[in-house]
């Protein structure tokens, strides 16, 4: 596998403009000419398609759900990041740059990251003149929020739920290509495999989820905006159809998987209520403002939260990080939770795994009314699925999966090592090395889907000069038959288990060996579980109904199957890279004050993974990061 | 909170396929924690059907369903529970919606939204591409990708926001469909109109929008509005029903403004 980033000479401020300027152009006339395939329509899928139908080219959109609109995007919360300086406090593309690279724990590409930043300002531009309703002060002007421990103010947002209003924004453009004509939509469609034809992407294999007919598409290029792979761990933030199949499809097919390993645990959500649970709520981190996180003192304190005296209470995160308190980064507040939890003093009963989130001193301090200004609509929203009021009583909290880092490798252009397949947003493993900071995903996803991808492609487009194929061609017969042959396959298990008890079997795998905190005897113990539980899932899992109809077990049972191998490759990943960075901590790698401890002389690399099959241990390739502008230097919250 | 388990029977509506019969096929499901969302209940009864543990009557199979996000925000669940869409709690979706809301013994009947325009798929899942068409003839603001001015340069007061935003968090779910008697889309389709009309940006195409909104709509199949309030009062995101009045303002306007054009 040859890894060639692509990345553009020259000093970083002018990387992009030179790129741009060297970049071949597709003739306008031309344009039309060229047919481009969309896998995905959240915020990365939708701002790349609309924007390539309004240069031109003819554009065909796939998505699971029945509207284009429901992507998981829909859900983001928060709100997104542009280096703006709105606020006068001292912000700049450079320092969000900085605070990027330093946040992701130096596991990501200097060049890419700075692009991103200078890119974040139009992003804001292009979202705000679609009529998208970011909050406003009474001057008229755009707010800011300070989001995730930053110390500038550079989170534009839509109360809590920004991610809806920029998808709206960008699902709104893309229905206006469609009514134009320029795009084709195909809704309730899911992607089951990738055609590689003389080394190039040339189509993919869908199935009609309504009316199950297997079908071949052929393009001049391939993007793949399929999000991220949190699911593999079953419990998860994100919505229930996220899946992991198109990427790790085009991984079977020769595409380069980066640092599978690297994912987010949030550390605010709503803990597991029963073994009925099927997903975890996020509660947005906004909450760590005002809210104070603790638990008792005492191991098993049976008492209620109220009966607790201050001096009983462990307020660890002001304890441990006086400078960062509760606003330490993500996965330090995540890491923390786990160990008080671990030491038998989680608030959910004993052996429980909760912590609680605090506004009493809030309350007091600003009044109920102000609380509720703030945060009045997530408070509803815990009180709907908790039954407590967080106004009365302390919210309990536990770090749950939310976020992948990793992804498909690709270069600057955003293709992957497969020419003609490009990947954007949660899909690839670009920007936000081993942890992401809040608010930088919706930034990401847009910057690659309104920005980066409609020129990088042309660039593409321009230079490959491939032959038309038709979906007759003989590779692309091949792989609609070996679809076939699969969907039969799932369609024969009429064993005793449901599909979903092999994925919760799965996820607390994937959780107690490749989550929080990893070691390597937990993680060989994985690479051994894991082999073992997809046999028993071919064997003994049952698939109801026909291929014929809407049968969403056969689509659960075709995406478990993935996560199944998948999982594998994570825990590979993560035994490999023996060192403590961002999300990823291994045991072994800390400091004695008990802090992530990175190994920039032998780990500063993307690990990248080639596919051997299945079940054999895949080849691993290194892209070496330079650092040029951010000087490597250790993460303190202290 | 509790936990008490309940018992429930549940009135389900099955339905193969668009063109073949349905009917309610009742189904028992026992140790049903107060603390499970409503469609967490549904996991736990598919399961149970396909196991073998909980009798499947006339061997319809597992239970299909829309569902995604189950955060209240995707708009993709969709049934109608207790007669109500998305259920008895106001201003919640049948995701959001937990058992809580129940009692041990309760008859729970489930069926799908009903609507011309919104045809049945398969048991309790609908097609609502209708109203992707309708943002398609309209609900946009004709922007290209890279011909913003920066974000500041049109000032927008925050009380024009907030209304703004308040209209734009609808989730196109169709509950307002379901909901009214004549299965009209006016709530949906006046939210869009409002949250565009209320931003100065929205201003260039504001005829255009709305007529070629309402004409898609009517083609659609929708019925038209009767002033019940149904849609409003099951509206998860509590739309307003100033969004139908405002509605009805804008299409009389762009009628009376484009007229001999
Ligand atoms: C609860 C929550 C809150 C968040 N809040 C924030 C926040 O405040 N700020 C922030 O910056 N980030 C936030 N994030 C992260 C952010 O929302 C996501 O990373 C981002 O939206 C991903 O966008 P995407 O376009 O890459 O993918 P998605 O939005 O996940 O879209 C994936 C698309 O691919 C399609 N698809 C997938 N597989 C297939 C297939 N096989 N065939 C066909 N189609 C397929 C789907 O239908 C969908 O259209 C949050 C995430 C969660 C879970
Ligand atoms: S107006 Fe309300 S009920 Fe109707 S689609 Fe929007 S959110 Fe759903
Ligand atoms: S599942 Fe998304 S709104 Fe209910």
């Amino acid at each position: 596998m040859q890894l060639n980033a692509r990345i553009p000479s020259g000093p970083i401020a002018k990387k992009w403009d030179r790129h741009r300027f060297e970049m071949k152009l597709v003739n306008p006339a031309n344009k039309r000419k060229f047919d481009v395939i969309v896998v995905g329509s959240g915020l990365a899928g939708a701002s790349a398609s609309a924007t390539m139908a309004e240069l031109g080219y003819n554009v065909r959109c796939f998505c699971f759900q029945d509207s284009p609109r429901r992507a998981h995007s829909i859900a983001a919360q928060g709100g997104i990041n542009a280096a703006k300086n709105y606020q006068n406090d001292g912000d700049s593309v450079y320092r969000l740059f900085y605070d990027t690279v330093k946040g992701g724990d130096f596991r990501a590409r200097e060049a890419n990251v700075y692009r991103l930043a200078q890119i974040s300002v139009n992003i804001i531009d292009q979202c705000a003149a679609q009529g998208v309703p970011f909050a406003r002060e009474y001057g008229g002007v755009l707010d800011n929020r300070s989001f995730g421990g930053a110390q500038v103010s550079r989170t534009f947002y839509a109360r809590g739920q920004t991610g809806q209003q920029l998808l709206l924004g960008a699902y709104q453009a893309l229905e206006r290509q469609i009514g134009l004509g320029n795009v084709k939509m195909h809704s309730r469609t899911e992607m089951l495999d990738v055609v590689v034809i003389d080394g190039h992407a040339r189509g993919i294999i869908t199935r009609n989820l309504v009316t199950g007919e297997i079908q071949s598409w052929t393009a001049d290029a391939i993007v793949l905006a399929t999000g991220g792979y949190g699911n593999t761990y079953y419990l998860s933030t994100n919505a229930k159809g996220c899946n992991v199949t198109a990427s790790y499809r085009a991984y079977k097919r020769g595409a380069g998987f980066a640092n599978p390993c690297f994912t987010q645990i949030h550390p605010t959500c709503i803990p597991v209520s029963g073994h009925y649970q099927s997903k975890l709520t996020l509660m947005s981190e906004s909450l760590r403002n005002d809210g104070r996180v603790w638990v008792p003192k005492k191991k098993g304190d049976p008492r209620s939260p109220k009966d607790i005296p201050e001096d009983e209470r462990d307020y660890y995160l002001e304890r441990k990080y006086p400078s960062f308190g509760n606003l330490v980064p993500r996965d330090v507040a995540a890491r923390s939770a786990k160990y008080v939890c671990d030491e038998g003093r989680g608030v959910n009963g004993p052996g429980s795994h909760a912590v609680f989130l605090d506004f009493a001193d809030a309350v007091e301090r600003l009044g109920a009314n102000v609380v509720a200004d703030r945060y009045g609509n997530l408070f509803d929203m815990y009180e709907r699925i908790s039954g407590d009021n967080p106004y009365k009583t302390p919210m309990k909290i536990f770090p749950a999966v939310h976020y992948t880092m990793g992804g498909l490798w690709v270069d600057y252009n955003l293709m992957s090592s497969i020419p003609g397949l490009h990947v954007i947003g949660e899909a690839n493993f670009s920007d936000h090395g081993a942890n992401r900071l809040g608010a930088s995903a919706l930034m990401q996803g847009l910057a690659d889907g309104y920005f980066i991808l409609p020129y990088t492609i042309g660039n593409y487009l321009a230079t490959a000069k491939q032959p038309k194929i038709t979906p007759e061609h003989a590779a692309m017969k091949a792989a609609e038959q070996a679809v076939r042959d699969r969907t039969a396959k799932l369609l024969s298990l009429d064993g005793k288990r449901t599909v979903d008890s092999f994925h919760r079997e799965l996820g607390l795998i994937m959780w107690d060996y490749c989550g929080i905190s990893r070691n390597r005897a937990g993680l060989e113990k994985a690479l051994q579980l894991i082999p073992e539980l997809r046999e028993r899932f071919w064997r003994e899992a049952s698939v109801p109904g026909s291929g014929e109809e809407l049968n969403p077990w056969l689509e659960k049972a075709g995406r478990v199957a993935d996560f199944l191998e998948f999982g594998e490759i994570m825990c590979h990943d993560a035994l490999q890279r023996e060192e403590s960075c961002g999300g990823h901590f291994r045991e072994e790698y800390q400091t004695p004050g008990g802090e992530a401890q990175r190994d920039d002389e032998n780990y500063c690399y993307g690990a990248v993974w080639e596919y051997q099959g299945v079940g054999t241990t895949p080849t691993l390739h290194k892209e070496h990061y330079q650092f040029e502008y951010v000087k490597l230097a250790t993460r303190n919250y202290k | 909170m509790s936990k008490q388990t309940m018992s429930l029977t549940l009135h389900i509506w099955r339905q193969p396929g668009p063109d073949r019969p349905g009917r309610l096929v009742p189904y028992k499901v026992t140790d049903v924690s107060p603390d499970m969302s409503f469609l967490e209940m549904l996991d736990v009864l598919n399961e149970g059907i396909i196991e073998g543990k909980i009798k499947d009557v006339g061997n319809y199979g597992p239970v299909v369903f829309d569902h995604d996000c189950r955060e209240g925000i995707c708009g993709m669940c969709s049934m109608v529970v207790n007669g109500e869409p998305h259920g008895p709690r106001r201003g919640t979706t049948t995701c959001q919606l937990h058992m809580r809301s129940f009692e041990d013994g309760d008859e729970i009947y489930i069926e799908p939204w009903r609507a011309k325009a919104f045809p049945i798929v398969k048991d309790l899942v609908v097609d609502r591409s209708a109203f992707d068409n309708i943002i398609a003839a309209g609900g946009f603001i004709s922007v290209n990708t890279g011909s913003a001015p920066d974000a500041n340069a049109i000032p927008i007061g925050k009380r024009d926001a907030d209304e703004a935003f308040d209209y734009a968090a609808c989730i196109g779910c169709g509950a307002c469909v379901a909901a009214c008697p004549n299965a009209s889309a006016m709530l949906f389709v006046g939210a869009k109109v409002a949250h565009l009309v209320k931003m100065p940006q929205g201003q260039v195409e504001r005829e255009s929008r709305v007529i070629n909104m309402v004409s898609t709509m009517d083609d659609a199949g929708f019925g038209a509005c009767t002033n019940h309030g149904e849609c409003s009062r099951s509206c998860p995101k509590e739309i307003s029903l100033d969004a139908i009045m405002l509605l009805n303002r804008e299409y009389m306007r762009a009628t009376v403004k484009t007229r001999g054009k």
